[in-house]
């Protein structure tokens, strides 16, 4: 570079070699000098630009693909584009008995297992009108809350790595392992579990785990500080994450949004107060809700959900019954003819079964209303007139699980 | 509630229940106005979803269903119409804006057609993928073999 002089520094390259991309030496020299006078024609207009975000993209949390449309770094649209992971589960459910398509409900939301065969096992029962007995209950909403925290900290995790924070990761990947194992020495399974049966529960609770659960409780309580300490008042934490992604309560009702996201915006709705499934009556507990309905607050809401889950597996803990742990179910599941659904509160919202019944022992049709498909639908709201970067933090802070989205 | 539209609306109106849970069956040609009333009158301003189911013996092959919930009111009601293969239903995207991804979810799958839908394309399968997965008709087997040579270019996907 000492070579050169300052006339030639100061030479402006013909606007036209930057789209040819021919003169590149004279591009070379004239970056080095950045006391450009402006030019009379800009350098590039601001046609908008469109590109591909994914379906290989470390920040999609899996197969997605987003299409952007850009004027800059702004975001002026976005499309995505579903169903690389679609699997047919619900013409699967059409040509299964209802209890060998137990297991494949594990397989939506994989890192949420437990509660999608909650939802399933919760819906059969409605169907076939019968209630698992109180201990199987119990057994059901401690492993559903264990679940929800394990479900909140890949969440934590990962959404923390996508905004750049990577010590979150390796803090709740050590503590979401202590879940795990109770879940291995449960059932036999970490993540697609298969935990309940329709009418209760397969296996009784192995000897030492209400202490193992116990000892979960007051080990993980001061490690959802320890992301706290690490997180809420970080200043590049709250940059990237106050008012990005905001969408209103209006919005969030009409788009169908449920679970944490909807809690931000500030509407107290949570499905385990609203219309109780399994004992949730019996528990105390509150409901978490933001205010201003962006990712911050997506975050808190999260972080105090972790703290109320461990508050309902301690009472749950504590009060656990003796008794029976499954209904009298016949060996044949049957249901009469009609039509059920029954939804329950999942880590990501609601989650639905729509079970239509022909009186065999097949169901005639079993719809999946997965949150993940639904909350995604959100995204071009929320991300619009944002950065590019903020769609990186929007995708995470909606929670979703590409398996659930395509089914 | 039941009473007023029953006077209202007369035998294309019918309200049932089945195991506590409440739900309508409405003539086809009710549909964007009920819907429209429920939300408005009735305070069901949350679409929990829409989805179709498949009778390929009835005259009307497709229950298309409506699934509501009113925050205000705690209650979930669903609403049921049928319709032929091959008829339009009006789409639902202005009254609840979710409606549009759960609308092309049921085209996508049943090849359901909603008129006024804002863009009505394939949501999980390929776009140039032919046939309707979750018509009773199509086999669990069954696949678009040539979308699959053409595009993945392997025999086939089994």
């Amino acid at each position: 570079m000492s070579e050169r002089t300052k006339e030639q520094a100061n030479v402006l390259p013909d606007p036209a070699s930057y789209v040819q991309g021919t003169k590149l030496d004279k591009l070379t020299h004239s970056t080095s000098n950045l006391e450009f006078e402006t030019p009379d024609h800009p350098y590039l207009d601001s046609n908008e630009l469109i590109i591909n975000m994914g379906p290989q993209h470390p920040a999609t949390h899996g197969v997605l693909r987003v299409i952007l449309k850009l004027d800059g770094e702004k975001v002026l649209g976005t499309e995505c584009v579903i169903g690389y992971l679609h699997r047919g589960v619900e013409k699967i459910a059409e040509n299964r008995t209802y209890t060998m398509f137990n297991p494949y409900v594990d397989r939506m939301d994989y890192v949420a297992a437990v509660s999608n065969g909650l939802g399933y096992c919760q819906a059969v029962e409605k169907l076939l009108n019968i209630e698992a007995p109180p201990r199987a209950n119990y057994i059901r909403v401690i492993l559903t809350e264990l679940n929800r925290i394990a479900s909140h900290q890949l969440w934590l995790g990962t959404h923390a790595l996508d905004i750049g924070a990577m010590t979150p990761l390796f803090y709740t990947f050590r503590d979401r392992e202590e879940i795990l194992k109770i879940f291995e020495k449960y059932c036999g399974a970490r993540l697609t579990t298969h935990a309940f049966r329709i009418g209760g529960c397969q296996y009784e609770t192995y000897a030492g785990f209400e202490k193992e659960v116990k000892n979960f409780l007051t080990f993980v309580a001061p490690k959802i500080d320890e992301y706290e300490t690490l997180l809420t008042t970080n200043r590049i934490w709250l940059e990237r994450t106050k008012n990005v992604g905001v969408i209103s309560a209006a919005d969030a009702i009409a788009l169908g949004v449920t679970g944490p996201v909807l809690r931000a915006s500030g509407v107290k709705w949570d499905i385990r107060k609203a219309l109780p499934y399994a004992n949730y009556a019996d528990f105390d507990f509150e409901i978490p809700t933001g205010q201003n309905g962006d990712t911050y607050d997506r975050y808190l809401v999260r972080m105090v959900e972790m703290r109320q889950s461990l508050r309902i597996i301690e009472q749950a803990v504590n009060g656990i019954p003796e008794g029976p742990i499954m209904a009298k179910v016949p060996k044949v599941i049957k249901p009469a003819v009609g039509e059920i659904y029954h939804s329950i509160e999942a880590p990501k919202g609601e989650l639905g079964y729509f079970i239509v019944s022909d009186g065999s022992t097949q169901p005639y049709r079993l719809r999946v209303r997965p949150p993940s498909f639904v909350n995604l639908q959100a995204l071009d709201v929320m991300v619009r007139g944002m950065l590019v970067a903020d769609v990186v933090a929007v995708i995470g802070t909606l929670d979703i699980v590409l398996g659930e989205v395509d089914r | 509630m039941v009473e007023k539209y029953k006077s209202q609306y007369g035998s294309g109106l019918e309200a049932q229940t089945y195991l506590g849970q409440n739900y309508f069956s409405v003539d086809r040609s009710l549909i964007p106005d009920f819907l429209r009333l429920l939300r408005d009158e009735e305070q069901f301003d949350y679409c929990v979803d829409i989805t179709a189911v498949h009778y390929p013996k009835r005259e009307k092959q497709f229950d298309v269903v409506w699934i509501l919930y009113s925050f205000p009111r705690n209650e979930r009601v669903r609403v049921k119409t049928q319709i032929a293969d091959g008829a339009s239903i009006p789409s639902s995207v202005p009254i609840w804006a979710t409606a549009n991804w759960l609308e092309r979810e049921v085209y996508d799958m049943f090849g359901i057609q909603f008129d006024g839908h804002p863009d009505l394309k394939r949501i999980l399968l390929p776009d140039g993928w032919k046939g309707f997965p979750l018509r009773k008709d199509y086999g669990i087997l069954q696949q678009d073999k040539e979308w699959v040579q053409i595009n993945l270019g392997i025999e086939s996907g089994q």
